[in-house]
């Protein structure tokens, strides 16, 4: 990485004569943006965001150089200023943000406690079917946000706190993923509704979480064996025994522990389904293997986490075609060079996986759904390491990939196994709506269900 | 035989310990250590599991 004198400036990308550059463009079409900087620039190019430079990479080299550089080369804490009022402002930590990960990785999210926490995914699953009828039709949106915030604060915070949660809950929380507009980068507390709901619904999550704290406060202690996060932190006191976690600070860690795995698991759910029923002959050959391999009864805790190969491939490939996080940012923190090309302090720097994960010469029929490309012997993900990122790479690689992989496949076990389902309508109208940093489903999206007249795990047997 | 671990990569998941029990440690950092520089021939099987299942690819088996 030594500086050759000779880097020359990167070129842009067309458009962005407004004030605030490419601002408005990254409202509404950030992905034809994203492209449009990879077609007229290659593997280096900038746009415009509000006063800033970015300077997006893409390509294998230009994407290894990115996520290998440690923190002093290019910090991720600046660069996503819209995440700040959702986490709360002012909310004292006792850890860097780096240090907070590592604590949940330790916690929660290690090798040894994943059986735990797949028993519990399936039970999650399992309640919420059992308010179905025997057929009838879901929001993906709404279904899977609902089921995703249970499951990660069950798995993440614990069982007694997640048995006081209820739908509320994951409908404040859909307002604080709404609140994640580029608009941020211009001004975090602009003036604009998205942003009112955003703090109207924090704080009410904080009043939710307060009531949670004051009711266990009145109550004897819980065993031992039943504790979760909200007791470990209510126990801690400050030297004049006054309590260190006020509701708002636990009501800010929940957030930021719970915000990672939400929505990005909530909607490859949503996407992995939405594929399947476009690609009925991928369907079936899940159901086969599915079939095949809970037929000896075994409890999908156990099934979760081990080989499901077509299950797993058709994650991965709803992961490439529509990944949760379409755009990753850093901020230069040293005069830099990229093949051939100079970055300059201050400036922003990007790689975004919805491009990365599209590139025709790395992935074969980009468009196409296939999951095939990852089994033996093609195994597209792992011979392209760095431009297949749905969960980015190197150092800030998302932690929670193996829980989310477990997850995803404990609720297609048990929803798979015993429901089938058909679009609601027209299979090319799902969509998603890239209006906010954080991408979701864009509403109508529903689908049918009906119960299976025979689980796919006793079709063998003789009825 | 012997591992390399990419030491950007690794996030110290700790699924090598599972798969090749006492050959692997995931330390306080995070980070894994390699408790064995040559391990014996019959744990190829083993190895190749950890490499495989490594959830941030960022062990390789070489062999000199």
């Amino acid at each position: 990485m030594a500086i050759d004198t000779t880097a020359r400036e990167p070129s842009r990308v067309s458009g962005g004569e407004d004030t605030n550059g490419h601002l408005e463009e990254l409202r509404s079409d950030p992905i034809g943006l994203m492209q449009r900087v990879r077609d007229e620039c290659g593997d280096v190019g900038v746009f415009r965001l509000a006063d800033r430079d970015v300077v997006m990479l893409s390509g294998a080299e230009a994407n290894e150089f990115f996520f290998r550089s440690p923190e002093e080369i290019l910090d991720q804490a600046e660069a996503y200023p819209f995440m700040t009022p959702v986490f709360g402002e002012g909310v004292v930590f006792d850890a860097s943000p780096e240090r907070r990960r590592e604590m949940l990785h330790n916690q929660a999210l290690r090798d040894k406690f994943m059986r735990g926490h797949a028993a519990t995914i399936a039970a999650e699953v399992e309640a919420m079917v059992a308010a179905w009828d025997d057929q009838g039709e879901i929001d993906l949106l709404e279904w899977f946000a609902e089921l995703t915030m249970y499951t990660s604060s069950a798995c993440l915070i614990g069982k007694r706190f997640r048995d006081q949660l209820d739908g509320r809950f994951a409908v404040l929380f859909h307002d604080l993923e709404q609140g994640t507009d580029a608009i941020a980068y211009v001004d975090p507390y602009a003036d604009i509704d998205s942003f009112h709901r955003r703090d109207a619904a924090r704080a009410e999550l904080v009043s939710l979480v307060q009531a949670i704290m004051e009711r266990r406060a009145a109550e004897p202690p819980a065993p031992e064996a039943e504790r979760d996060l909200v007791d470990v932190l209510m126990s801690i006191k400050n030297p004049d025994g006054t309590d260190r976690f006020l509701p708002d600070e636990v009501t800010g860690m929940f957030i930021s522990m719970m915000f990672a795995g939400h929505h990005t698991t909530s909607g490859t759910a949503a996407w992995t389904l939405i594929e399947l029923l476009r690609n009925p002959e991928v369907m079936t050959r899940v159901d086969d293997e599915l079939g095949e391999l809970y037929a000896e009864g075994a409890e999908v805790s156990y099934q979760a986490l081990r080989a499901m190969p077509l299950l797993e491939s058709s994650v991965k490939e709803a992961l490439r075609l529509h990944p949760p996080l379409i755009l990753l940012l850093r901020v230069a923190k040293q005069e830099l060079e990229v093949e051939g090309v100079a970055i300059h302090p201050g400036q922003m720097v990007a790689a975004s996986p919805s491009v990365s994960n599209r590139l025709p010469e790395d992935f074969p029929e980009p468009e196409a759904f296939h999951p095939d490309r990852y089994l033996d012997p093609l195994e597209e993900d792992r011979l392209n390491p760095w431009t297949w990122i749905p969960f980015g790479a190197g150092r800030h690689r998302c932690v929670g990939q193996a829980f989310a992989m477990m997850q995803l496949k404990a609720i297609f076990s048990v929803l798979l196994l015993d429901w089938e389902f058909e679009p609601a309508q027209p299979p090319d109208t799902y969509r998603n709506d890239h209006s906010k940093m954080v991408v979701q489903l864009q509403q109508p999206c529903v689908v049918r269900y009906r119960r299976r007249a025979v689980s796919l795990n006793n079709q063998g047997v003789d009825a | 035989m012997r591992i390399v671990v990419d030491t950007d990569l690794c996030q110290g998941h700790g699924v090598c310990e599972n798969e090749a029990p006492g050959l692997f440690e995931v330390g306080k950092d995070h980070q894994v250590v390699v408790l064995e520089s040559a391990p014996p021939e019959d744990r190829r099987a083993e190895l190749e599991a950890a490499v495989r299942f490594c959830p941030t690819h960022a062990l390789t088996m070489v062999d000199d």
